[in-house]
């Protein structure tokens, strides 16, 4: 049915997806996506913004791997080696949060790890285990793992949500850090055009379910640069998309 | 402490039943004590637990790892749980003697018969339980560990087994107690040694004195295990338990 070049070999992420359906409850199925195109430059963060429930975990769960069941095509950068941050963590329980990055990343070296764990300031927190942390450290964590693995395609889904504002915004500032230190190939999921024009370089706006990509919004400013008001311009522009497309359909 | 003191009740409570009923029906601690001291001086008290406890550990350790195994595959896997489901009710319904006798008799009076079956007797009782275990595996944990390409090794040992240790461990507590008692069985019908051939003998010489001073080691070596293996053991591997409790009394 599909065609997914896991392995990778092209240098940048590319996926079409024809479609993907859904077993509804009632019997027959419910079309999640359908003709959705997007390709990310190597090293580029992309963002992908919809409603919710417009099947955006339901892409991202395709290009990590998790879903195969889809009629298209999803090639990964190079090599394609993956680092997920989950929404809900996803730590082992059972491991120290040092652990859990040497389990999910056996290459990586003792020092590689203290010096990720320093970096998103959790090396006091190495040795506790997942449950005494606090979402928000929780969230770091993961986030640590996911990089420690060295991943050519890194993997979001909804960093930020329920954190409260000011932690929201510390994390945001740290995720946004870290892509352009690493360079690493990026894709955000959120619900929330304000964190994606503060993240990304591309910003891929999804139409309601059945979702496909409505327009895709170069952001041109780099991150740490962007101000207020040329992140209020690119949210006006994505919003005129939105009901351009909207008007479309009907 | 409070462990300690049980123990002292309940040898309080036999000594009273024993000061109250006639000696040959049910002896005091005192003799019986006596009796394993003298079985002990003999020898004969310690070959025989040797063998019991040998027949125990292989047969547990045989229907364990088995039935681990069996049990995570039909947890996992839907048409393997249907096909083989019956079996396993079979199984759990067959009385143990039938099992014995019939072990006894296909394969002769030898040891692989004897603990084959105490092993077959065990384990769907920990197919059950490490089924359980496996259907109630994360599957967010699963779809991280795909993700992240964890290898074969690793799953088992950092996802799978942390999440299977109680059920394995409540497998075990109840694993010990009904493999011991099911080696005597074992031993009384068809094996020249070990605590329940001894027990036949006291049965025959309607000799209570010697039959618990067969028992009461056995039953203390079992306690012992279980205080000083099996609680430590649950303890270290639920301790990530603790420190989220801790945390959540803090905050």
């Amino acid at each position: 049915m599909n065609d997914t070049s896991r392995a990778g070999g092209a240098a940048r992420l590319d996926i079409a997806i024809a479609a993907k359906d859904y077993p509804a409850a009632s019997g027959g199925s419910r079309r999640a996506l359908e003709n959705l195109r997007l390709t990310l430059a190597k090293g580029e963060a992309g963002a992908l913004v919809g409603p919710s429930g417009c099947g955006k975990t339901t892409l991202l769960r395709i290009v990590a791997g998790l879903d195969e069941d889809f009629v298209g095509r999803v090639s990964l950068p190079e090599h394609g080696r993956l680092g997920m941050v989950f929404q809900e963590p996803c730590l082992l329980p059972w491991r120290s949060v040092a652990d859990n990055l040497c389990i999910a990343a056996p290459n990586a070296s003792q020092e590689e790890i203290a010096a990720l764990l320093a970096e998103l300031d959790l090396s006091e927190h190495a040795e506790h285990f997942p449950g005494e942390l606090s979402l928000g450290l929780a969230r770091r964590a993961a986030l640590a793992r996911a990089l420690a693995v060295k991943p050519d395609l890194l993997l979001m889904d909804e960093p930020l949500v329920s954190l409260d504002p000011a932690l929201a915004k510390e994390l945001r500032e740290k995720i946004a850090a870290l892509i352009d230190e690493k360079r690493v190939t990026t894709l955000i999921v959120t619900h929330d055009l304000r964190e994606a024009i503060a993240l990304a370089d591309e910003i891929f706006l999804l139409s309601p379910r059945p979702a496909r990509v409505v327009t895709a919004l170069r952001v041109t400013t780099p991150r740490r640069s962007l101000t207020t008001g040329a992140a209020d311009a690119l949210e006006a522009q994505a919003r005129e998309a939105l009901a351009a497309a909207r008007a479309n359909d009907q | 402490m409070i462990r300690l003191a049980s123990l002292a009740l309940l040898l309080a409570l036999w000594q009273g039943a024993a000061l109250l009923s006639d000696p040959r029906r049910l002896p005091g601690p005192g003799p019986v004590f006596e009796t394993i001291l003298a079985e002990a001086q003999l020898g004969a008290l310690f070959s025989n637990l040797l063998a019991t406890l040998a027949r125990v550990a292989a047969a547990f350790l045989l229907a364990m790892s088995l039935g681990s195994a069996i049990g995570y595959a039909m947890g996992r896997n839907r048409v393997l749980d249907r096909l083989f489901d019956p079996w396993l009710v079979a199984l759990l319904n067959l009385p143990a003697l039938v099992v014995i006798v019939l072990a006894y008799v296909w394969a002769g009076l030898t040891e692989a018969a004897a603990i084959g079956a105490v092993a077959l007797n065990k384990l769907p009782n920990a197919v059950v339980v490490a089924r359980e275990g496996a259907r109630a595996l994360d599957r967010d944990l699963d779809d991280m560990a795909r993700v992240f390409r964890f290898s074969g090794a690793t799953r088992l040992r950092h996802l799978v087994l942390p999440q299977m240790a109680p059920y394995l461990a409540a497998a075990t507590r109840s694993g010990l107690s009904l493999v011991w008692k099911i080696v005597l069985v074992v031993e009384l019908l068809g094996r020249p040694n070990g605590v329940g051939f001894e027990i036949n003998m006291a049965f025959q010489l309607f000799d209570i004195r010697l039959l618990l001073a067969y028992a009461v080691p056995f039953v203390a070596l079992m306690l012992g295990a279980e205080t000083f293996l099996v609680q430590p053991l649950e303890r270290h591997v639920s301790r990530w338990r603790r420190g989220a409790a801790r945390h959540r009394d803090r905050g």
